[in-house]
């Protein structure tokens, strides 16, 4: 018969660094997630220095400069780097400028989703009941909605615009969130440490707000980052259909939407702000990839 | 098994509701539909309107009558082309579920063998290259990847027509633009299905029988990872007629997306309000029926 005991200091000898070093050794380790965070760094970056970096006005019209190319096919100049558009706008700037309504767009989004969905998760997993039974169903039938039909209708009665598009892609996104802390909480709330606070007499919103919301952090920091690529995705392809921000600022689906106009003449109009997209969700993407590795072994 | 299904009718009808309410407050979300239907109207014929459209009654009277009309398919007159708005939605209808249905053969054809290879061949140099391409895809925003196609297909090399849908070869690009939109998904979960099944127990007896590893792939762990497999795919069919819509913007394919998005520049209420809620139904149904599927394929749920 095997009576030993399990050897017990193996585990213990392998992870004698704090897990939040090792997490970013781990992190570091993977050259896949740096590089999307760079990339991420960069767009960033692009977003807040815009206005120094760029060359050009983003709006500036030189009907002169029409159509020009890029620099390295023939007829190009270094003067506009990507080319210019059917009115002489650089695209290079316009590009760099564009990425400032796609991140804005796709983080407060993020942020009206993420605020609508944990707190109904919340409500819906710890009191139960009829108010489970009502959130459920709502999120049932969002659920059931197609998110980019739902949000071509909204915009469609609330008319474009930054504020809008927010709006209605936060509105559209929030159920997942309700969904998965819902489920965290159902599995908290018998838990021995809430139990105490329970018997301990703390009242119903600290246990929510002190014990059971930081638990579920991590899920949610992962959700959130992959739905940020695609509500960046979404708002490209609402102003892609002319349903997007508006035409006062460039946005990379409006500069592709216009690109789509003049295909047969100037490729390069709806080729580079499309790659600034694709870099952009990819490099999210790849990053939310490497946080679920991190925060969340289960999801994977 | 028919107690499940009857939870799954009831929660069916609810759905169904909750999404004629969805689409009739659509109109009321703006706070006064008339001021934006008619913008620039006299008073006098506001009333008139207000009167027409009902909307001097009580809220829940007014959704009492639209969900009544939507029943017998009356969703009003299209203000743009002055014919009733349903017919319009239907008339375009065949387009949008044909271009669907190509990319949805397209993106299963290829992802699902795929991700097969993939997971008998996990870390290798396929595997690699296959996931790097999962993770562009997935990145990439279906109607630049539309354009970029029309620039080598159609500008660059003229090997087919850039837009339309009335010949077969119109069709190629559309359906490859919408395929590729759903390929990574697709890939990702039959991948992952299939390394789950490929570690169990039976998989190992029916190895050990000395049974050849292709019939132990296909016939004994395919079966298996069939179940999420179809699940995700009947549920991206919501994704896919999202995507349709903007492949049909794209190619200017005249069908159901392309209406809708029309009707919305041109205030064409009735024609919004039809064309959502019918393909906001279609999906619900779909979703309905792998439901169904789902029971059918997995035994555990039935039980259970």
């Amino acid at each position: 018969m095997n009576t030993t005991t399990p050897d017990l200091a193996l585990p213990m000898s392998s992870a004698p660094a704090a897990p939040q070093r090792q997490r970013w050794r781990k992190f570091l380790r993977h050259p896949l997630g740096v590089i999307g965070s760079l990339i991420v760094l960069a767009v960033c970056g692009s977003a807040l220095c815009a206005d120094w970096l760029a060359p050009h006005e983003p709006n500036k019209q030189r009907l002169i400069a029409r159509f020009k190319p890029p620099v390295w096919a023939s007829g190009g100049s270094t003067t506009y780097l990507l080319g210019t558009d059917n009115v002489g706008r650089d695209i290079f700037s316009r590009i760099l400028h564009g990425s400032r309504i796609s991140l804005l767009v796709g983080i407060a989004a993020v942020g009206v989703s993420l605020g609508i969905g944990v707190t109904l998760g919340l409500l819906s997993g710890f009191l139960g009941g009829r108010v489970d039974t009502t959130i459920m169903a709502g999120v049932d039938i969002m659920l059931a909605f197609p998110q980019l039909i739902l949000a071509f209708a909204m915009v469609a009665v609330l008319g474009p615009g930054l504020g809008n598009i927010i709006l209605v892609l936060g509105l559209t996104g929030w159920e997942r969130y309700a969904r998965v802390v819902r489920a965290e909480v159902l599995a908290l709330r018998e838990r021995e440490f809430v139990q105490a606070s329970r018997a301990l007499g703390v009242p119903t919103a600290r246990i929510i707000l002190r014990h059971i919301m930081p638990n579920t952090f991590s899920s949610v920091i992962v959700m959130a980052t992959l739905q940020t690529a695609q509500a960046i995705l979404a708002e490209a392809s609402l102003s892609f259909l002319g349903l997007g921000t508006g035409l006062s600022y460039p946005s990379w689906g409006q500069m592709i939407a216009l690109g789509r106009d003049y295909v047969n003449v100037a490729w390069w109009l709806s080729t580079f702000p499309g790659l600034a997209i694709l870099l952009t969700v990819l490099a999210i993407n790849l990053l939310g990839d490497r946080a679920r590795d991190l925060f969340d072994p289960r999801m994977t | 098994m028919i107690a499940v299904i009857v939870r799954r009718l009831l929660r069916l009808v609810v759905v169904c509701l909750g999404i004629s309410l969805i689409t009739f407050l659509l109109l009321h979300l703006s706070g006064d539909p008339v001021a934006m239907i008619l913008p620039e109207a006299t008073e006098a014929d506001r009333a008139v309107l207000r009167e027409t459209l009902g909307l001097n009654r009580p809220f829940l009277a007014q959704y009492g009558a639209f969900l009544g009309r939507a029943l017998q398919g009356d969703f009003g007159q299209s203000f743009f082309h002055r014919t009733p708005a349903l017919p319009l939605v239907f008339e375009r209808m065949p387009t949008t579920i044909l271009l669907t249905v190509f990319a949805m053969v397209l993106a299963i054809g290829l992802a699902i063998p795929a991700g097969i290879l993939t997971a008998v061949k996990r870390y290798s140099i396929i595997d690699h290259l296959v996931t790097l391409l999962v993770l562009l895809g997935q990145s990439m925003p279906v109607f630049w990847t539309g354009i970029m196609l029309m620039l080598l297909f159609a500008v660059a090399w003229n090997l087919l027509p850039a837009s339309g849908w009335d010949t077969w070869a119109s069709t190629v690009l559309p359906a490859i633009t919408l395929g590729t939109f759903q390929a990574p998904l697709f890939l990702r979960i039959s991948r992952s299905a299939m390394l789950e099944v490929l570690g169990l127990d039976y998989v190992r007896t029916a190895r050990a029988k000395g049974l050849h590893e292709w019939v132990v792939i296909i016939k004994h762990a395919l079966k298996n990872a069939a179940i999420p497999i179809v699940t995700v795919i009947g549920l991206q069919f919501g994704v896919l007629l999202g995507g349709a819509v903007v492949t049909e913007t794209v190619f200017a394919i005249p069908g159901t997306g392309r209406l809708i998005i029309r009707a919305i520049g041109q205030l064409d209420f009735p024609v919004v309000q039809a064309g959502v809620m019918t393909l906001s139904l279609i999906i619900v149904l779909t979703n309905f029926l792998v439901d169904l599927l789902y029971l059918w394929l997995n035994p555990q749920v039935r039980i259970s």
